[in-house]
């Protein structure tokens, strides 16, 4: 066992790096899935077939083909086709693009469940289609969609596991370095689990401030600052005292 | 974007210079096999205060929400202001206008519904300078101005920064009055706006109502089953069954002394025991 501690103190910089390779997938692979969940998501709950028929299109075929023959695809085929793609590019697109499609099914549905009469009263007080989403209905579609998003970041998270596959050199790959001066169990079972579930307990901790800040804004539930400070004042909020 | 002068409209629908705010010609709606509005033709005059009675079902909220353009009537023409709102007739065939026709009109319009549809992200101020701001681009100091004079109006003065679900059901509908009046539209369109309320607090949205339809020279389109504020506030009253107009009065004689006999079964429901003018 202490031969493992040993390999462990000697790896640690290494899998510090494999660490940072698989957060950076992450956060890219991430923002870049929501960027096109949103896309996708509007244009899929559109009323105009030719907004809401190429989103389908999209959104099924990201969603049924799998993310690690996606990123063979970048990675293998398209240099072939003549396009060359850094292993990093890769892997955020083929993360972004699978986890997007996913994705804008949450944001499609969230939309749906604002209530039609908010709609309505965006469409008697003249604001522009734009300005519907953006001002009125996105902001309360966004508290609805965080729960659903904190799972599809969780999975993304741990899809990233597959980019080694593409040669890049992320957590998993340095925990398999590992694995060789160590044994499996000492590599995979305690330093690879509690390496990726302390990454997801803080994704989701992250989400829930998200959460709960968004609700807050729509009148629901404390303040974050109410909730994080040490000590809680007493205001009673929302007195409706005449 | 230039507004249309009433020349405009007098010239290209031949319309008099006192031609009615709002106009139904023959108007129907249909969802599949159920007919909602059928053959509707009446208008409103600028200044009128008309209420829409009847059963539910009748076609009173339908007749709003295509004054709103929500929905699009199935047949028919409707006119604001002399201009054919979403529809109209070419070589003897019912088009639809360019959306820019529609929006242009929109703007005309204000509407109160029966469950407020404030803006939950906003505060109550910001509710009601939404669309002042962000539509009409009216300045800022000017668009805050008014929008205090509004509260002050409706009474919630001190609920500017206060989030919509802190209020009660009355003050929210207050604040539904006022984001409509801060359009400064021409048309009001109050849709049930007591009927989500505690019997309690539907005085006190009333009473703003009431002071609106003295101060100012707003036409308004009312769907309401309290017949006594219809009768203070309306100079007509349009009873509907079925979808069509089966009686119009004024209010006294509309309450008084009704001549069809579904007008006197339907009174004689929503009225019950009291007698009109007891409240």
């Amino acid at each position: 066992m202490t031969d493992h501690l040993a390999s462990l103190a000697e790896a640690a910089p290494r899998l510090a790096q494999g660490l940072s390779v698989t957060v950076q997938l992450t956060i890219f692979g991430a923002l870049l899935a929501f960027a096109i969940a949103v896309v996708l998501g509007l244009m899929a709950g559109s009323s105009s077939l030719w907004l809401r028929g190429p989103a389908r299109v999209v959104i099924e075929f990201f969603r049924g083909t799998s993310l690690v023959v996606q990123l063979f695809f970048y990675f293998f085929v398209l240099p072939q086709l003549g396009v060359d793609l850094h292993p990093m590019v890769c892997g955020v697109l083929g993360l972004g693009l699978n986890y997007g499609a996913y994705g804008a099914e949450v944001v499609r549905g969230s939309i749906n469940s604002v209530p039609a009469g908010q709609w309505e009263a965006t469409i008697a007080l003249s604001l522009s289609p734009a300005q519907r989403i953006r001002r009125v209905i996105f902001p309360q579609a966004w508290a609805l969609m965080i729960p659903s998003l904190t799972n599809l970041l969780v999975h993304l998270m741990k899809g990233t596991a597959i980019v080694s596959a593409i040669t890049l050199a992320d957590f998993t790959f340095h925990l398999d370095q590992l694995r060789r001066v160590t044994s499996t169990m000492f590599s995979y079972a305690a330093v690879g689990l509690i390496g990726y579930f302390v990454l997801a307990l803080v994704l989701t901790g992250i989400m829930a401030m998200l959460e709960t800040h968004a609700k807050h804004k729509l009148g629901q539930g404390r303040s974050l600052r109410a909730i994080l400070s040490p000590a809680p004042t007493v205001a009673a909020p929302g007195g409706g005292a005449a | 974007m230039p507004t249309a002068p009433e020349q405009n409209d007098d010239a290209a629908r031949g319309a008099a210079p006192d031609a009615p705010v709002i106009e139904f010609r023959d108007v129907g709606k249909r969802y599949g096999d159920n007919v909602v509005l059928d053959g509707l033709d009446f208008s409103v005059r600028k200044g009128d205060r008309v209420t829409l009675i009847g059963p539910s079902g009748s076609g009173k909220t339908t007749i709003l929400r295509l004054v709103m353009t929500l929905e699009d009537a199935t047949e028919g023409y409707i006119f604001v202001d002399g201009e054919p709102l979403t529809h109209e007739e070419r070589n003897g065939r019912r088009v639809e206008l360019n959306k820019k026709q529609r929006k242009r009109i929109r703007q005309k319009i204000g509407m109160v519904f029966q469950q407020f549809n404030l803006f939950p992200n906003m505060t109550v101020l910001e509710n009601i300078v939404e669309a002042p701001l962000h539509v009409l681009g009216h300045p800022r100091a000017e668009v805050l101005e008014r929008a205090g004079n509004l509260l002050e109006k409706v009474g919630l003065a001190d609920k500017a920064d206060a989030h919509p679900s802190s209020l009660s059901g009355g003050q929210q509908q207050r604040v539904a009055i006022a984001r409509a009046l801060a359009m400064d539209p021409e048309i009001l369109l109050l849709d049930e706006v007591t009927s989500a309320l505690d019997p309690e607090i539907v005085g006190e949205v009333l009473g703003i109502l009431r002071t609106i339809a003295e101060e100012t020279d707003i036409t308004m389109l009312l769907v309401t089953h309290e017949m006594q504020f219809a009768k203070d506030v309306s100079n007509r009253v349009l009873m509907f069954d079925g979808g069509r107009i089966i009686e119009e009065a004024e209010p006294e004689a509309m309450f008084s002394n009704p001549t069809h006999e579904r007008t006197k079964s339907f009174l004689r429901a929503v009225l019950g025991e009291d007698q009109i003018g007891t409240r």
